[in-house]
């Protein structure tokens, strides 16, 4: 498969403080790769190594075939950029924003406007396209940040914690957006720190933790990980108060815990322990009345591979 | 490549121009401050107001270009737009040549208006234009990228104002602008020979048919001399910036 990302060994330094601590990954040419970790792990700032904003203090990084030490203009053209700040120009209106990035990136004179108009209606912006940037809400900020990282249509978008400080509804209307890049051809290198972000648009997660990535894979593959024991939630229609210890005594073994009204039990064949279930409540008098396969979350691998509570990385942006 | 990056350079200025010059610092330092001090020399003393002209034309190619880049370039810093420019196609000294070259056209647009007002209001049709501008558009560009070499050196505007105006008020009193070089103490002569708007000085006032202390080739070759000289190290501290 190609490779639009191919990183080996990043490290960056300032004033002998490790910010990335010897990275290594690839990202697939079409997918959807998100760096996952909690303010300060190093994700902005591999970011603005693999664009060209800030040198590699060690390793190599190829984007898009691109050596980013040697050849990074080259690399420049064909990806684009939406940093975490909404930084277009507040004095220009939101067309002439996207016409001087056409501009910018040498497109063609005729297409400056056709392009810039055509990427005002996909966002929903067209209406507004003649205000200035300056008036617009957050989230058309937003919106029209991506929008202009789009204008040169390249291959290859870094999209830096896209959705911060955006209302749920911007938030889920910017997921839409990703989701379309993502099928119409575009690789997208995602930094967030909301793990159902992550989960959602995600192929391939990276997580990273003061600066080294403690893991990489699928969002179902690092859930796996987190999944010591299969296990199984029941509860019937009328509560009986000694079926953990009944079941229990049915399933040797098996951990059988009562959970608020459910019984939960841990391990075990799935047939027999449905059958001991079933056979509990008809000797009981009463009907089961949900059975439910627990699995574990992007929050529970997370938490295990990391060691880090997803509320500290929530409350460190105001999260939603 | 250079001449994408050319292309860059001259989008990066109209851009500038299309949003900074009206800005309240660009007008307040680049135009209201020289108009105002020119209008205060001519009202204590209108008589022999030409002798002042040079030296009011160097300042005003002095203030209006420091004030514009501080505006182009600080604006931008402090809110992360200038990012954007880095993150495009472009080399890092072509968006700083482009950020000059926005203030080199605003000090050229003041300056023209100063100096078509005091030729048209005191007569001073004997200027030699050829002269005139071989000195003045090597003089925008040295005062540009001076105020370039200033701004990147921290972020905010106000910062940056004051900065600059260390530079500008040390040359407006030691460059000959009011009191002839000549009638100065020797070290502050000497001085004052290091300074750019020395020579923007003497070639504008040779322009205007006056005696110059030094022959305007010179001038001219010194001002010229000085534009990498200034362009380099703000290349540089712009870089260590980002990298």
């Amino acid at each position: 498969m190609a490779k639009a990302i191919e990183v080996a060994g990043l490290t960056k330094a300032y004033d002998g403080l490790v910010a990335v601590d010897s990275i290594s990954f690839d990202v697939n040419a079409g997918e959807v790769f998100g760096f996952l970790g909690p303010n300060g792990a190093g994700k902005t700032t591999t970011i603005r190594v693999l664009t060209g904003l800030s040198r590699p203090t060690v390793g190599s990084a190829r984007v898009l075939g691109h050596d980013i030490a040697s050849d990074i203009v080259k690399a420049k053209k064909a990806f684009g950029v939406v940093p975490e700040q909404s930084n277009m120009y507040d004095e220009l209106s939101g067309l002439e924003n996207l016409i001087f990035m056409g501009q910018l990136y040498g497109m063609p004179r005729l297409e400056h406007r056709t392009r810039g108009e055509e990427l005002l209606k996909t966002f929903g912006l067209f209406e507004r396209k003649d205000s200035k940037f300056a008036t617009y809400s957050r989230g058309m900020k937003r919106a029209l940040t991506i929008a202009a990282a789009l204008v040169h249509k390249p291959r290859l978008l870094f999209l830096d914690e896209p959705t911060v400080g955006l209302d749920v509804m911007a938030a889920r209307s910017l997921r839409t957006i990703i989701k379309r890049l993502k099928e119409s051809g575009i690789t997208v290198f995602l930094t967030t720190h909301y793990l159902e972000e992550a989960d959602m648009l995600c192929d391939r997660i990276a997580l990273l933790v003061k600066g080294k990535i403690v893991a990489i894979d699928t969002p179902a593959r690092l859930k796996a990980m987190a999944e010591e024991k299969p296990a199984l939630d029941v509860s019937f229609k009328i509560p009986l108060a000694k079926a953990a210890d009944e079941l229990g005594r049915r399933l040797p073994g098996l951990a059988v815990v009562r959970a608020d009204d459910r019984i939960r039990i841990y391990g075990g064949d799935a047939d027999v322990v449905l059958h001991a279930i079933l056979g509990y409540a008809t000797e009981n008098g009463t009907q089961v009345a949900a059975v439910s396969s627990l699995k574990p979350s992007l929050e529970d691998a997370f938490v295990k591979l990391t060691g880090l509570s997803p509320l500290v990385m929530a409350a460190e942006k105001g999260g939603r | 490549m250079w001449y994408e990056n050319l292309r860059s350079i001259y989008y990066i200025a109209l851009k500038d121009m299309k949003t900074y010059y009206l800005k309240p610092p660009a007008i307040s330092w680049g135009i209201v401050f020289p108009a105002a001090w020119i209008l205060a020399f001519y009202l204590r003393n209108p008589r022999n107001f030409e002798e002042l002209v040079p030296g009011l034309i160097a300042m005003t190619v002095l203030f209006s270009t420091t004030a514009m880049e501080v505006v182009v370039i600080n604006f931008e810093l402090r809110l992360g737009s200038l990012e954007r420019l880095l993150l495009a196609p472009v080399s890092l000294s072509g968006v700083l040549l482009g950020k000059i070259l926005g203030g080199t056209v605003f000090g050229l647009m003041i300056t023209a208006v100063i100096t078509l007002a005091s030729v048209l209001s005191l007569g001073l049709f004997s200027v030699n234009i050829i002269y005139l501008l071989l000195i003045l558009l090597p003089s925008l560009l040295v005062f540009s990228s001076l105020g370039a070499l200033l701004c990147v050196l921290v972020k905010e505007v106000f910062e940056a104002q004051t900065l600059a105006n260390l530079p500008r008020f040390l040359m407006v009193f030691l460059c000959g602008v009011f009191v002839p070089i000549s009638t100065l103490p020797p070290v502050l002569k000497q001085i004052a020979y290091v300074l750019p708007l020395t020579y923007t000085i003497d070639g504008i006032r040779q322009s205007f048919g006056g005696a110059g202390d030094i022959a305007i080739a010179i001038d001219v070759v010194v001002l010229i001399a000085l534009i990498p000289v200034l362009i380099l190290p703000a290349t540089r501290l712009l870089a260590r910036r980002f990298v």
